[in-house]
């Protein structure tokens, strides 16, 4: 039946079906009905939202109107205003972005090797505790950063936190970490080396995994030492392991918020604001001030750095490639 | 002669065997030693916890934290809250990312390399700069302290996107031939042949979504303002204001929310390393 029905239908020009178009074009119009979320979300919560900031961080934000009047934002007209206060006046502003720059310091002077020792460590044969290790290194990144900002709150409590009573068991005397301007940087580093370095080592160790043991040992019977084995066969496979861990480093650095949030009690931010960061200052200036359009101003200064930061690793490790 | 230097070797990687496990050991006394102070602290009276010398253990156990946690506190109302939108993002956004992961892996179309560069380019930009204008359209859309707020804008995630991309290229595209000359249809294919052969897959990127939700701080204090309506996060972090609750009941609050995470981590440590790192390694 179904067959006498194609072949007298074959070769007259059949009425238009909505079902055989379907049938036939599925294949190359399902790509886009799979995407459509995506693409409906990333211009709903992406595109429009970086519009209507750029256009607010031109204003300036003069309150809100009754509720009657529907309660909008009032506004006016500003133009480079906002950017010009930020990047020459604004002392909080600029102390925020050297607070974010020392943190990533930190990172990739500290945490980086770390966790490439961490990762050798966990790779070398015959290591007794790879499993605990990894759920003990993973625990710290998994645990909610408000838990870890309260809980390293109470350990640098200068008297009965954990700190000091250790520092006191080898003779130290410690010092009072968040309540001192000196002392609240290194008191945010520690929270973040503790956070982030088993994390990233694991990283680390996925990428030594990556490594070919024929040929380490290939360059070993050439009569390469561990060291050179280790620096030129090793370090150049971690490669883009590297980057990611400089790129998301940097980006986590300068948008650093709910653990100095809770560790200094915001909106405290530490001694002559120490532990100030950009993203912090951002929502003091948008939420706590409302000023909207000086909030999205500093948004936009912050995504340009980021982005010149993350382009200029990028382009460091493109030349290390070669 | 052969046979002396093998055991010099073995006698030097007997000392590195040695070096290495020292490291590994003392970073996971380090890693636990906060941890320990949580729990010892949520099982503790504010005296024992500030009184010299300073101890690991309670002087004396106590439950009074949780009841202060129970009966001041809106704890487990925050708890419910948080199983509730965490829960719904994370099948929604498992599902989406899905869609869209397999769209970029067995597809071809127009506009292919140019949408994934979008995914790529929303990956490296921190979805905070938008916090200002995000909120403003939260309160235009009517979502302030609604859990659609929580649910919605995030719920498409491209690093969820980039991880099933790379998944679901495993599938055989023999078998969606297959499928397709028994006239069976893509999206068909998709919930019928795709979801099934990724299955762990999804299981990683599901319990990595639940666990961003669940942690999750910013967001949420920006958008839920009553405190029926917080999440744990935000309940947590203002525990020490309206409620005046002691650094003991804090912790309790703090240990009874890193449990069920650590729990999942326990059960599926080895698919969320390996779902997490796989996208650094390729590169």
């Amino acid at each position: 039946m179904l067959s006498a029905h194609t072949l007298t239908t074959a070769n007259k020009p059949q009425p238009f079906s909505l079902a055989d178009w379907w049938s036939r074009n599925q294949r190359k119009v399902i790509p886009y009905i799979f995407l459509a979320p995506f693409l409906l979300s990333f211009v709903i919560f992406t595109v429009y939202p970086a519009g209507v900031s750029l256009f607010l961080s031109f204003q300036r934000t003069r309150g809100f109107q009754q509720a009657e009047e529907g309660g909008g934002v009032v506004l006016e007209y500003k133009g480079w205003a906002n950017y010009e206060r930020l990047l020459t006046k604004d002392k909080r502003f600029r102390e925020a972005m050297i607070n974010g720059a020392e943190f990533w310091l930190g990172t990739l002077l500290v945490q980086m090797p770390l966790a490439l020792a961490v990762a050798l460590a966990l790779n070398s044969p015959n290591i007794r505790f790879r499993i605990l290790g990894r759920l003990a290194f993973f625990a710290p990144y998994i645990t909610s950063a408000v838990v870890v900002g309260w809980i390293f709150r109470f350990v640098y409590d200068q008297n009965f936190g954990w700190m000091n009573s250790a520092l006191a068991q080898l003779g130290i005397e410690g010092p009072a970490w968040i309540r001192d301007a000196n002392f609240v940087m290194p008191s945010l580093i520690i929270l973040g080396l503790w956070t982030w370095v088993g994390f990233n080592s694991l990283f680390f160790l996925a990428g030594l995994q990556n490594v070919p043991d024929d040929l380490k040992e290939a360059a070993r019977i050439d009569g390469a030492n561990t060291v050179r084995v280790f620096w030129h066969i090793t370090i150049p496979f971690l490669r883009p392991v590297f980057v990611f861990v400089v790129v998301t480093g940097g980006i986590g650095s300068f948008s650093l918020f709910s653990q100095p949030y809770l560790l200094l009690d915001f909106p405290n931010t530490g001694p002559f604001d120490s532990g100030l960061f950009p993203l912090m200052y951002l929502y003091d200036m948008g939420f706590l001030n409302i000023r909207m359009g000086y909030a999205s101003a500093i948004g936009y200064i912050l995504t340009v750095v980021i982005l010149i930061i993350t382009g200029m690793q990028l382009l460091l490790f493109r030349l290390w490639k070669v | 002669m052969f046979k002396r230097k093998r055991q010099s070797a073995m006698g030097a990687s007997r000392v590195s065997v040695m070096t290495m496990n020292t490291i590994v050991l003392v970073g996971v006394l380090l890693c636990a030693i906060p941890f320990v102070y949580m729990i010892s602290a949520s099982f503790r009276r504010e005296g024992d916890l500030y009184k010299l010398p300073v101890t690991v253990y309670p002087r004396e156990w106590t439950m009074h934290n949780f009841h202060t946690l129970f009966d001041k506190t809106e704890y487990v109302r925050w708890y419910g809250n948080t199983i509730f939108t965490a829960s719904i993002r994370t099948v929604l956004g498992v599902y989406l990312a899905a869609l869209a992961g397999a769209a970029f892996a067995k597809y071809e179309f127009r506009f292919k390399r140019f949408f994934f560069f979008l995914v790529l380019a929303t990956l490296t930009l921190p979805f905070h700069m938008l916090l200002i204008p995000l909120f403003l359209l939260m309160r235009d859309f009517g979502w302030v302290d609604n859990y659609l707020a929580i649910i919605v804008p995030g719920m498409v995630n491209v690093f969820n996107i980039f991880l099933m991309r790379q998944y679901i290229e495993s599938v055989p595209d023999e078998l969606m031939d297959a499928a397709r000359i028994d006239g069976a249809s893509e999206i068909g294919m998709f919930h019928r042949i795709i979801l099934p052969l990724v299955r762990p897959a999804l299981g990683v990127v599901g319990i990595l979504t639940f666990v961003w939700t669940w942690n999750d701080f910013l967001w949420p204090l920006v958008v839920l303002h009553d405190d029926a309506k917080y999440l744990l996060s935000n309940g947590i972090a203002t525990m020490d204001g309206p409620y005046e609750v002691e650094t003991g009941a804090i912790m309790a609050g703090s240990f009874l929310a890193t449990l069920p995470i650590i729990i999942v981590f326990l059960l599926m440590q080895r698919q969320i390393i390996a779902g997490l790192t796989q996208g650094a390694i390729r590169g």
